[in-house]
């Protein structure tokens, strides 16, 4: 059994954005001001808010989209683990958009996604609150990435040494069944 | 009788400037009251900033508007743009280039009554070098004691060189910045 065709979708666009996103993040931070680092700021948060609200979707589509289950070839305590670190990796697709959302109104520019959709400042300009946001922002993202590479080194471990099916479920295949 | 003449028309002039000062005007700004800010578009995004350090002259006397003056000194180093980062750059020579012209100013030349809290002023602005003529609409409230002046006048930055270079690219940094203004001023007689 598959993940549905829109799952399998959603879940590869976000992944392709966070791989543009991310090392776009760390190369623009280190940029003089000039008018390319202001679009590549920009560009960097419109990718983020696009991540932000595909990310919506899936947690919506996976409510009321199933999973297939895993085999029972598996053990329950990595059953679980798969478990805590699908959530985890939810749970970071919403907080790192988020918390680069915030630290940009902090620092006193608003996030406009495309130039054209403003989105509120949730938190004032202030200079100290700034750099504990970037701090977070930093944080939330090496723990995103940390769980990206177990989350790709998980699944090339099942499909290559254990020789098992799940990682082919979140690719598209004959069997393609719903949506 | 020609230095008699002179100094009898001196002294008219003095005694005709003591009577002038007599009259109801608005002069002393009330720093801390007042705001000087503007506002701008990069790459979209809204922006605000604001200058902390100005000086005003303003003769103001309502019942005879058409002789009223203003005078502006703007502190060009007292530049906040909003953001950090911002504020390092404003100060570079493709921007206000402060070391070279540390100070804005504007001056009245005509003032129009439009209505009974409305006045057009029309006078001379002058960033970084290059003096343009600007008209801006003004109200003015009554506050106790205090007269409030205040509006806004649009400018665009590349009229002044303000961003030159790679900064001249209007789709990062609109062109139209528009300048806030709200000035309060104490009466004296």
């Amino acid at each position: 059994m598959n993940y549905t065709r829109t799952a399998i979708i959603l879940h590869w666009l976000v992944a392709l954005l966070i791989f543009i996103a991310f090392p776009l993040g760390i190369y623009m931070h280190e940029l003089a001001l000039s008018p390319t680092k202001l679009k590549l700021y920009s560009y960097h948060k419109w990718i983020g808010v696009t991540v932000f609200t595909l990310s919506l979707l899936r947690l919506l589509w996976r409510t009321t989209h199933q999973p297939p289950p895993l085999p029972s070839s598996i053990t329950r305590w990595q059953q679980r683990a798969a478990r805590i670190a699908h959530y985890l990796l939810y749970a970071l697709l919403i907080a790192v958009p988020v918390s680069g959302w915030l630290m940009s109104s902090a620092k006193g520019v608003q996030t406009v996604w495309f130039g054209l959709l403003p989105l509120p400042d949730m938190v004032p300009r202030d200079k100290s609150l700034g750099e504990l946001l970037k701090t977070v922002h930093l944080g939330l993202n090496i723990t995103l990435l940390t769980l990206v590479v177990v989350h790709l080194l998980a699944g090339l471990k099942h499909h290559f040494i254990d020789g098992d099916k799940i990682m082919s479920r979140m690719f598209f295949s004959n069997k393609v069944k719903s949506l | 009788m020609k230095p008699f003449y002179l100094a009898n028309y001196l002294a008219l002039s003095l005694l005709l400037a003591s009577l002038s000062s007599q009259a109801l005007e608005y002069r002393g700004l009330l720093a801390e009251q007042s705001t000087l800010s503007f506002t701008y578009r990069q790459m979209g995004v809204p922006m605000k900033g604001d200058f902390s350090r100005f000086t005003a002259q303003i003769a103001y006397d309502p019942a005879q508007p058409t002789t009223a003056s203003a005078r502006f000194e703007v502190d060009l180093k007292s530049i906040d743009v909003g953001y950090s980062d911002g504020n390092d750059e404003i100060l570079k020579a493709d921007w206000l280039d402060t070391s070279k012209y540390p100070t804005a100013h504007f001056i009245s030349k005509e003032i129009t009554p439009l209505d009974n809290n409305t006045l057009a002023i029309k006078g001379e602005l002058n960033i970084k070098g290059k003096t343009l003529a600007v008209t801006a609409p003004l109200t003015i409230t009554k506050k106790g004691n205090t007269q409030i002046f205040s509006g806004s006048l649009p400018i665009n930055r590349l009229n002044f060189a303000i961003g030159e270079g790679l900064w001249s690219d209007l789709n990062v940094v609109a062109n139209e910045i528009t300048i806030h203004f709200h000035l309060v001023t104490a009466n004296e007689y």
